[in-house]
């Protein structure tokens, strides 16, 4: 049978502790939950981390993530983040193969269309990022690939709520 | 005033009551060791880690306050992690001590260094590695907090040598609160969740109340009592429940699961509700998952809210403490009419009972030229103590027997490995919980098999004055797989013959400083159990020769539906493959 994922956005505040993120994923890992994922870095407050996860939940109940994470003694608050209702951004960096000035020009030419940055030069290769949606992302990636993708990294997303559009009525 | 972190740690200790600890030193926890000296905590002497865990955890189940051990670093934390997970599956409050390299000396593969924060982290409700001296007080407190409330546990506080050697000195404060801002366990039941659950059990038409470990350890036995008797609704008693609602009260139908008795496995199988109190439908409990229970709706109530829709979808899941959930169902139901605003049940009532007729647990006579009926034994025992007696268990077969025969009137009086099956585990066990409650008499069940892991611990009894009782299930065989194999691997006996020549109990158990028997015919039974319940000075072992043939029913084989439970031989009809259904 050909597993489809699914893919749920969970944001996990942490306590910024040594072993934090070993009992995060030891616990993904014994419970069978599949992290497709995974940003942490500080929050303002440095006693606190933020780590993002992006989970497969085809085959586990988004539930059970969500209270097992809640026993770990050092997580504060795991909101699960609806990609309807939230800004998302991931960054991305490559270096791709680009012996002749025409594939430079192209591959410049693409830069431009997606607002991405030429980071670094060399004599026959460039390296370039791109922040944005996965999505866009994944086209970015996609379009480049027939250059030769020397080298690629992706952060994996991070992401918070969409803001408020009105201001709420007084009830 | 300034003390080190060696005073500091049973400073903090004593602090949080503790009276009795289950240890074991060596080189990283020594300077622990040196004012042990002087402090009032008496420290019990083990003879393997294993030991100090399940000590502390039977001294947990029997007196409702925290189990302590205090080991060393490396292959003694390994030594541990057997009785960290066993505490873990069956929710015991454990706080375990173990010492660990200097800081410098951290992952540098020092000598008897274990990554045991690491190794334990599965295995434990948390852990820590203790990195400042002055941490130690709220460390201590923090993990004595978090393995009592909530869902209890087994926490795990890793403390470098640097960190307690005498030079190593700070303040001493006492902890005024804890530092846990992510840990706050909800206690309170939901009330709406509260009502809408009691309105379906006073509609309900096939209840069962399925009563799990979580009664013992929220202390709430006599209000399960109350709930059971206003509603005149029957009780399945859990493995991990046993003594949780009394035997011999009409409204109990035993335990359920892969052993159960006959009408508590199909009692559960053919409710229209099940009233689930601090029980996680175990695989053991359920059987096939998908075929347990179908046309049952159900209330959960646990403590741990990951528990609630695990595995069983629950129409009304409430997170909370089963003692005072259970409390205000009972107002609850009050307000609706109590047993007056039910439905006739008497259909209901009329099934139990004629399955209770009709396959009651039952073993055969003693065949002359053969050896002991092993349940004979257990029920020969049971009236022969008295009836607070502390009963602790092996894994195996005995455990089963144990369970089924043994009538458990009183909570705290079972103490056994329900959710890891950890054999070799009731000897410590006993050993904790009379060293816990040292007026109670304390036996522990065996089999052939866990007698020979965890026995030395007999040792300890017997120079630590800790006269439990031993009544071994010898059976010459490591008995349950024996019996999984007559069934189900077409009688293949492959490597569970133990043989009963070697060891001679009676010698080694003279050896250990205890007394020994030997029972071999059932005219013996009874005169030996007599003369071992009059032995108060030092430990008692008896070798009760046991029929090897013997199986446990009713039986559901492992992956099979409930209710395909085969029952004893004797009750199944002659045209039956042995189902009775
Ligand atoms: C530590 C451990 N190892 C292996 C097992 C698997 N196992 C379960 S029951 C059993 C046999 C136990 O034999 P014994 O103690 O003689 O008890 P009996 O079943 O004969 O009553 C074994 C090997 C286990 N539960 N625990």
């Amino acid at each position: 049978m050909s597993h489809i994922p699914e893919f749920h956005t969970i944001v996990v505040r942490v306590e910024n502790k040594a072993g934090v993120l070993a009992r995060i994923a030891g616990l993904f890992s014994r419970r069978g939950f599949n992290i497709e994922s995974l940003a942490v870095a500080p929050t303002d407050d440095d006693r606190f981390s933020r780590i993002t996860i992006v989970v497969d939940v085809a085959s586990t109940s988004i539930d059970q993530v969500v209270k097992q994470l809640d026993k770990l003694i050092n997580v504060l608050e795991i909101r699960e983040l609806d990609p309807e209702t939230s800004v998302e951004r991931e960054l991305m960096m490559t270096t791709l193969s680009a012996p002749t000035p025409e594939a430079r020009r192209e591959i410049i030419d693409l830069v431009q269309i997606f607002d991405a940055q030429v980071l670094n030069v060399g004599f026959d290769q460039l390296m370039v990022s791109l922040v944005g949606s996965q999505r866009r992302l994944d086209d970015f990636e996609a379009l480049l690939s027939r250059f030769g993708i020397i080298e690629i990294q992706r952060t994996g997303k991070i992401a918070l709520s969409e803001l408020a559009k009105v201001e709420p009525t007084e009830s | 005033m300034q003390i080190n972190g060696a005073q500091a740690v049973l400073k903090a200790l004593e602090h949080e009551g503790v009276e009795t600890v289950f240890g074991m030193p060596g080189g990283a926890i020594l300077p622990v060791y040196d004012p042990l000296i002087e402090s009032s905590i008496r420290h019990i002497l083990v003879r393997h880690e294993q030991g100090a865990g399940h000590m502390a955890s039977g001294y947990a189940h029997a007196t409702g306050k925290p189990g302590v051990a205090i080991v060393t670093s490396g292959p003694a934390a390994t030594n541990m992690v057997t009785a960290l997970l066993d505490a873990m599956m069956d929710s015991i409050p454990m706080v375990c001590i173990t010492g660990q390299v200097a800081l410098p000396a951290i992952g540098t593969d020092a000598f008897q260094e274990a990554d045991t924060t690491g190794i334990t982290m599965s295995a434990t409700k948390h852990n820590y590695l203790v990195t400042k001296v002055e941490d130690i007080p709220q460390v201590i407190h923090d993990a004595f907090h978090l393995a009592t409330t909530g869902r209890p546990g087994p926490v795990l506080v890793d403390i470098p040598k640097d960190l307690v050697l005498p030079d190593a000195v700070f303040e001493w404060y006492e902890p005024t609160g804890h530092d846990l801002p992510g840990y706050n366990p909800k206690t309170e039941g939901d009330p709406a969740s509260i009502a809408e659950a009691s309105k379906m059990i006073m509609a309900a038409k096939r209840p069962v109340i399925y009563s799990g470990g979580g009664i013992l350890r929220s202390r709430a036995a006599d209000e399960l009592r109350t709930l059971a008797e206003m509603t005149d609704i029957p009780v399945v008693t859990t493995l991990m429940n046993r003594g949780g609602f009394p035997d011999d009260h009409e409204l109990n139908l035993g335990m359920p699961g892969m052993h159960g008795n006959y009408t508590a496995v199909m009692a559960m199988q053919e409710a229209d509700l099940l009233i689930a109190l601090g029980a996680r439908f175990d695989d053991r409990v359920t059987g096939a998952r998908d075929k347990f229970a179908p046309d049952a709706k159900v209330i959960h109530v646990d403590i741990d809210p990951a528990e609630l829709g695990k595995v069983r979808f629950a129409h009304v899941p409430i997170a909370g403490d089963a003692k005072s959930i259970i409390t205000e169902m009972i107002k609850e139901i009050e307000k609706l009419g109590g047993a007056d605003g039910q439905p006739d049940r008497d259909a209901w009532r009329q099934t139990l009972s004629g399955w209770q007729e009709k396959y009651p647990l039952v073993y055969g006579d003693h065949e002359p030229g053969k050896l002991l009926k092993p349940q004979f034994v257990i029920e020969k025992l049971a009236e022969a103590c008295p009836p607070d007696t502390i009963l602790c268990s092996g894994v195996g077969q005995h455990q089963m027997w144990a369970s089924q025969y043994w009538t458990f009137n009183h909570p705290y009086t079972w103490i056994n490995s329900g959710g890891l099956g950890t054999m070799g585990y009731s000897i410590p066990a006993a050993v904790g919980a009379k060293a816990g409650m040292p007026d109670r008499m304390v036996w522990a069940v065996d089999g052939d098999g866990c007698f020979q892991m965890t026995s030395q611990e007999l040792i300890t009894a017997a120079v630590e004055h800790i006269p439990v009782k031993v009544a071994i299930l010898n059976n010459s065989w490591l008995g349950m797989v024996r019996q999984w194999q007559e069934l189900f691997y077409d009688e293949r006996f492959s490597e569970t013959h133990f043989g009963s020549e070697i060891p001679n109990y009676k010698m080694w158990a003279e050896a250990m400083g205890c007394v020994g028997f030997r029972v071999d015919s059932p005219e013996e039974v009874v005169p030996t159990i007599q003369k071992a319940n009059e032995i108060n000075d030092r430990p008692v072992v008896i070798d009760f020769r046991t029929q090897a043939e013997e199986n446990v029913y009713p039986m559901v084989p492992a992956g099979a539906s409930n209710s395909e439970v085969l029952v004893d031989p004797s009750q199944r009809d002659a045209d039956s493959s042995g189902e009775t259904s």
